[in-house]
């Protein structure tokens, strides 16, 4: 690893006025992501802001939203008992992520920022218009098992591979950062970017700002709900697809209803198109299976990962049926 | 020149004579210029790259006053510097979960934090978890029910095994399988280490 210079702060205030001073620093959290990349060379910042100990750790009941500090880990809000009880959908997807000894060190805001990627992302060897814009796309006419189905670009085809990020993007999260002047507000659908001609760019996230925390409103969709991840083990790796559902039933019919995808675009995928169809219809299998042929209306395979054209819907209606199934 | 005059020293380790003989191969690849810059102390732009950070922590309830520098992960700390060797480095990114100790309490893998990273915290390996020359309970049921192969992986399954316990996620042999995912046994051994697991928590000690 390249060496760096450490730095440690207390505050938001003062960690975002150390990032601004130089534009090749970045904020350490956890860090494991980062220390990956840095230890394989793909990235090498100047300097590193170690944020661990500014106190953004919350997760609360504030009015009818639940605030979930940037700062806090992976595995406190999976078992937190207020998200279990009001967003398990999210305490869920936050179990089918990674290892348990991730999950401890591994926070909210670092699970946003970890790298959109894939294995030529990883290997310097190959070119890769992500980690150097301009080089090509390694995975365009190579190995592209695991990539995007949606809403590509001709310069990266890599998948955003959080599965929290796909539950969060289904239960209208918003994002609150903040800059030097003050916070703003954006939708968690908004946060992350499809890699269009700027595959270098994972999200919206500007280089003067901090993740502060999550806001999520509570919902009604606490009992018929799933997370259904489909991958090459059973445990620890990543999704080939993922579907985050999540309903309101009211004598069978669907009153509200949100989905989500992941494993299969450059950004946690929202599935609109179907939640509109299926919105006051019967939770029946013909509904459920014209649902998931909506939500695969501008899908498209890039030889290795066609597979997932099937994969995909079919993920979509067990999930469906399973949210159903709960009792 | 006696053969046996060659030969390391008779009350060596293998692990001692490659410890010696790594210093001596690392000294002889510094290159010139550090060593040059070292002994002239004029070159402050190089000596920058060197510099150290303060670091205070606790290992095994024996507390460290240490300087570092910020690349090196808690894992190499522990290994070169502290020479507590029980941890492994398996695949060195967080993949395998040999290198696995626990940080106040908690799981972690150490190869993907950097050691500055853990200043005031109370970090807990292998080496910790015996008391005296008693066997922790779940070292004795890896024993006991054959929990390994060639070993490489153990000390991290064990580290992981505990929290595990007292995590609370030992309800069926299907989760213990799922919240032990993170450590890799490339032998195979994982029936037995369930076995083991499941045997620590019914034995119902506080682990």
């Amino acid at each position: 690893m390249i060496n760096f210079q450490y730095l440690r702060t207390t505050t938001a205030k003062s960690a975002i006025a150390l990032l601004v001073k130089d534009k090749n620093a970045k904020f350490l959290a956890g860090g494991t992501n980062l220390i990956d990349l840095m230890k394989r060379g793909v990235t090498a910042p100047e300097k590193l802001i170690d944020i661990n100990h500014v106190p953004l750790k919350q997760i609360e009941l504030i009015g009818n939203k639940i605030h979930i500090g940037a700062l806090a880990s992976n595995s406190a809000v999976a078992d937190h008992a207020l998200i279990k009880e009001k967003l398990p959908l999210l305490s869920w997807a936050l179990q089918a992520g990674a290892s348990a000894q991730l999950r401890n060190v591994a926070t909210v805001g670092g699970n946003m920022m970890q790298r959109t990627r894939c294995g030529y992302f990883y290997d310097t060897e190959m070119p890769c218009n992500k980690r150097q814009p301009g080089t090509g796309c390694g995975a365009m006419e190579g190995f592209n098992r695991m990539h995007a189905i949606f809403g590509t670009s001709e310069k990266c085809i890599a998948v955003h591979p959080s599965d929290m990020c796909v539950a969060l993007t289904a239960l209208d999260a918003e994002v609150v950062v903040a800059n030097a002047k003050g916070e703003r507000k954006l939708s968690f659908k908004d946060f992350h970017r499809l890699a269009g001609d700027t595959p270098q760019l994972d999200n919206n996230l500007k280089a003067d700002e901090m993740i502060i925390r999550l806001e999520i409103p509570v919902n009604n969709l606490a009992k018929n709900y799933h997370y259904l991840k489909v991958r090459d083990r059973a445990s620890y790796a990543f999704a080939l697809v993922s579907v985050a559902v999540a309903f309101e039933l009211s004598n069978n019919k669907i009153t509200d209803i949100r989905l989500a995808m992941g494993g299969v675009a450059h950004k946690p995928w929202r599935l609109t198109a179907s939640e509109n169809f299926l919105k006051g219809k019967e939770a029946t299998l013909s509904n459920f299976e014209q649902a998931a042929q909506l939500a695969m209306k501008d899908a498209k395979g890039f030889g290795g990962n066609d597979f997932k054209l099937k994969l995909a819907p079919n993920t979509i209606i067990e999930a469906l049926n399973l949210a159903k199934s709960k009792a | 020149m006696k053969s046996s005059d060659q030969k390391p020293n008779q009350g060596d380790s293998r692990r001692d004579f490659l410890k010696k003989s790594s210093v001596i191969t690392a000294i002889a690849l510094t290159p010139g210029v550090a060593v040059k810059a070292a002994e002239s102390n004029a070159d402050e732009r190089f000596a920058q790259l060197f510099e150290k950070i303060p670091l205070k922590l606790t290992v095994n309830n024996k507390a460290y006053q240490t300087t570092v520098e910020p690349r090196v992960t808690l894992l190499d700390y522990l290994r070169e510097e502290l020479h507590l060797t029980g941890t492994k480095k398996g695949c060195d990114h967080g993949q395998c979960g040999a290198c696995t100790v626990h940080v106040d309490g908690q799981r972690v893998n150490s190869c993907l934090s950097l050691a500055v990273m853990n200043e005031g915290k109370k970090i807990t390996t292998i080496e910790g978890l015996a008391n005296g020359d008693t066997l922790h309970p779940m070292q004795a049921a890896f024993i006991k029910h054959d929990g390994f192969q060639c070993g490489y992986c153990t000390p991290g399954q064990i580290m992981s095994a505990v929290a595990c316990v007292r995590e609370g996620h030992t309800g069926s042999r299907a989760e213990i399988s799922e919240y032990m995912s993170g450590n890799i046994c490339r032998c195979g051994a994982y029936p037995n280490i369930v076995d083991a697991i499941i045997e620590v928590k019914e034995g119902g000690e506080t682990v």
